[in-house]
């Protein structure tokens, strides 16, 4: 029989929302699960990794990821996208649908999985197409979809705009008590390439109202209302979506939502002079957006912060504004941009790293996002003080569409250990 | 007007990007440039060696035109390339179009394009000095720059000394209008009051913050008491459906005739950068009218502002 592994986490900061957890205290690694946590007695052969002056936390989860593979892997591959979470002190990752083939057969969930063993270094947990070739028209196979792995279900990139199948898609959805996720934009009314309002009006851009997005998010939860399925709103961008959220979660219904950095720490005005590196669906939103998205993260509104981590390659995003693709990478940069929300006194550390660590695995249903004991062992450690500027060259992933270049931050991942293995250390 | 030689630029982008000085500048420029215009032989040998590149990505007559006549009048060699947009989908990027013209080092790339922001774009990626002849929705600074010019030769006709207190109705499809933009700006720059008149859906979003301008949805109230009086082209894609229910009932509340031209100030001049839907917009006795429409007058101010602005911008020393 082969020797257990075992692996020490030394005097750190132990931080565990999940468990209510903030002091100092030894982490005890048994090969692939979290043994002890406090003052464990140390096995005699025992790897020792000094976290004094280091916060150690579950590694985070983030539950809006495109890898781009299979299909678009002159973008991303699951290996590179996974390269670039384990940077970011990100240890699970569901994925996106949209690829090509799109994942709404259990064979493409076998191929990504099979990938991300293969070549993954943090752990992938599929996101399944809520319609076939996300068309907007039949539901996938939602139970063989979730047999094969699949964790959740989304259209994200297209939002399900037909009323029918959006009420049959979460009626349906209740048999597996399977998550709707919604990329809520009216297509109707988001025919623009940004944000409507001053900036657009003087960049001569067509707009996209803040309507697109609470209009859809309104009608889906009055179909909360009609069906119980479980609902979920993919990168909340404005005041009036927040505010039917929060007004849905208060009357019990099944609703929930995540917002992503970009939109909480960016608004419309980064995408003056033409910047395609702030182009994403949906836009970023003015200044009124972003504060009551600040303020639903206090109110704890939001059940997680997701990146939308969307790579593109550079001839996707060097061209004219409005042909430009949409989207940003943002799995290197969620740590320190969601930490100025702790230096901002928006919220404690303890709920900012809830949002991104057991909140979103529990509206995924899968068993991470903790340090406790069982548990698998993802941990992050990171150093909340140490200041470093964002620089799109020096991402690890493939691509460099970030919206945070040149942004100064804090907050530095040093280690991130996936499954009891350190998948990335920081030389820094 | 104050003498100013301000101007070294190496793109003309916007009109966001100038000062009144540098605007000044460029109209006493264009100025002198007018009578070379009105010479028996029209040609001066001011840009010999230099080389203009006309780059059209959408159809124009009188912008391409008035852009080589200019180069051509200051002996510059102007070479005019048309660019069907739907074969640029398919085949070359506008950066790799661009990079390519640039390495014949031409001194000046004049570029019109339909998406908003694409010259600002190609000057940020390339070293070719650029001249936006309009950029989708966004700006058309040498449009604005001709209609300062016009207004400037009228003011003392009109009662006014400068720009400051004088008020320019600017009527129509200000949503899609490039013209509305830049004469918003650099009107403002100037210090004249702008009102934008028009119906709702042709008036983009929170206009009034964006541009410092008063909106009017009804043509009368738009038009009284103004001095100027700019009418924008309704493009035809847009007049009837989704915009627009109507042709007639366009012409019916927000097309200029002498009725509507009476409530403006008595001496007010009609304007209108072309090319005119007779009919739509503006009446033909209006348009054609011989002691208010300064239209004609815009097209010959056009071809001295961009006689200007090539000349500030191939580097020759005013």
């Amino acid at each position: 029989m082969k020797e257990p592994k075992f692996t020490l986490i030394k005097g750190g900061r132990v931080v565990d929302p999940a468990n209510d957890m903030d002091e100092t205290a030894d982490l005890l690694i048994e090969d692939d699960i979290i043994r002890a946590v406090g003052r464990p007695d140390i096995p005699a052969e025992c790897e020792v990794i000094d976290a004094d002056g280091l916060i150690v936390a579950p590694g985070l989860v983030d539950m809006h990821v495109h890898l781009r593979e299979p299909g678009y892997e002159y973008k991303e591959t699951i290996a590179g996208g996974t390269r670039a979470a384990a940077a970011g002190g990100v240890t699970s990752i569901a994925a996106m649908p949209n690829t090509n083939p799109v994942t709404d057969d259990p064979s493409v969930v076998g191929y990504v999985l099979d990938k991300a063993k293969m070549g993954g270094v943090v752990n992938v947990f599929p996101i399944g197409a809520v319609t076939k070739g996300l068309k907007g028209k039949e539901l996938t196979e939602i139970g063989l979809l979730i047999k094969a792995g699949c964790v959740a279900f989304s259209d994200d990139g297209k939002a399900i705009a037909n009323s029918s199948v959006m009420r049959r898609a979460l009626d349906y959805a209740k048999a597996f008590n399977a998550l709707i996720i919604q990329h809520a934009e009216d297509p109707n009314l988001s025919e623009g390439c940004m944000n409507e309002g001053v900036t657009a009006t003087r960049m001569g851009l067509p707009g996209i109202p803040a309507e697109s997005e609470s209009i859809l998010v309104d009608r889906d939860i009055r179909l909360v209302e009609l069906t119980g399925g479980r609902y979920h709103v993919a990168h909340l961008s404005t005041a009036g979506a927040l505010h039917s959220v929060e007004r849905a979660i208060k009357r019990n219904l099944p609703v929930s939502c995540e917002v992503a950095p970009h939109h909480f720490a960016l608004t419309e005005e980064a995408v003056i002079g033409y910047n395609t590196d702030a182009k994403m669906a949906p836009p970023l939103r003015n200044e009124n957006d972003r504060n009551a998205i600040l303020e639903g993260l206090a109110r704890g509104v939001v059940e997680a912060i997701a990146t939308d981590h969307a790579p593109h390659d550079e001839d996707s995003k060097r061209v004219e504004f409005c042909c430009a693709a949409n989207g940003v990478v943002g799995l290197e940069t969620m740590l320190p941009v969601s930490l100025e929300l702790v230096r901002d006194g928006v919220m404690s550390l303890s709920d900012c790293l809830g949002v991104m660590t057991y909140k979103p695995a529990q509206l995924l249903g899968i068993n991470r996002g903790t340090l406790t004991v069982g548990c698998p062992a993802d941990v992050v450690l990171f150093d909340e003080k140490q200041r470093w500027q964002v620089d799109a060259n020096e991402l690890h992933g493939s691509t460099r569409n970030t919206a945070f270049h040149d942004r100064l931050v804090h907050g530095r991942v040093k280690r991130t250990i996936v499954a009891g293995r350190t998948v990335y250390e920081d030389g820094q | 007007m104050i003498k100013s030689q301000i101007w070294n630029r190496k793109h003309l982008l916007g009109m966001a990007d100038l000062s009144r000085e540098e605007i000044i500048s460029i109209l006493d420029t264009a100025a002198s440039f007018r009578e070379v215009n009105r010479r028996d032989i029209k040609k001066v040998p001011t840009l010999r060696g230099k080389t203009v590149i006309n780059l059209f990505y959408e159809n124009s007559t009188r912008t391409r035109t008035s852009f080589e006549l200019a180069g051509k009048r200051m002996s510059a060699d102007v070479i005019n390339m048309s660019v069907a947009s739907s074969s640029v989908k398919k085949g070359e990027t506008l950066i790799d179009t661009l990079a390519n013209l640039e390495a014949m080092n031409p001194d000046v790339v004049v570029v019109r394009h339909s998406e908003s922001g694409a010259q600002e774009f190609l000057a940020k990626n390339l070293d070719a000095a650029i001249i936006n002849a309009g950029d989708g929705s966004h700006e058309h600074p040498t449009q604005a720059l001709l209609d300062l010019l016009t207004i400037d030769n009228h003011l003392a006709l009109m009662g006014w000394e400068s720009f400051e207190g004088l008020t320019v109705a600017i009527c129509g499809d200000v949503l899609h209008s490039r013209v509305a933009r830049s004469n918003a700006i650099g009107l403002a720059t100037m210090g004249a009051n702008i009102r934008f008149v028009g119906p709702p859906t042709l008036m983009p979003s929170q206009v009034e913050e964006a541009f410092g301008v008063r909106v009017f949805h009804n043509m009368e109230e738009g038009v009284r008491g103004a001095d100027v009086v700019m009418m924008l082209r309704l493009q035809q894609e847009r007049m009837t459906g989704a915009f627009l229910p109507s042709v007639r009932e366009y012409y019916e509340f927000w097309g200029l005739n002498h009725e509507r031209l009476a409530l403006a100030a008595p001496k007010a001049i009609v304007m209108h950068p072309g090319p005119m839907n007779r009919g739509v917009e503006i009446t033909s006795k209006v348009a054609d009218d011989p002691n208010q429409s300064v239209i004609l007058e815009q097209v010959a101010n056009g071809l001295a502002i961009r006689m200007a602005v090539l000349y500030r911008l191939c580097g020759v020393e005013g």
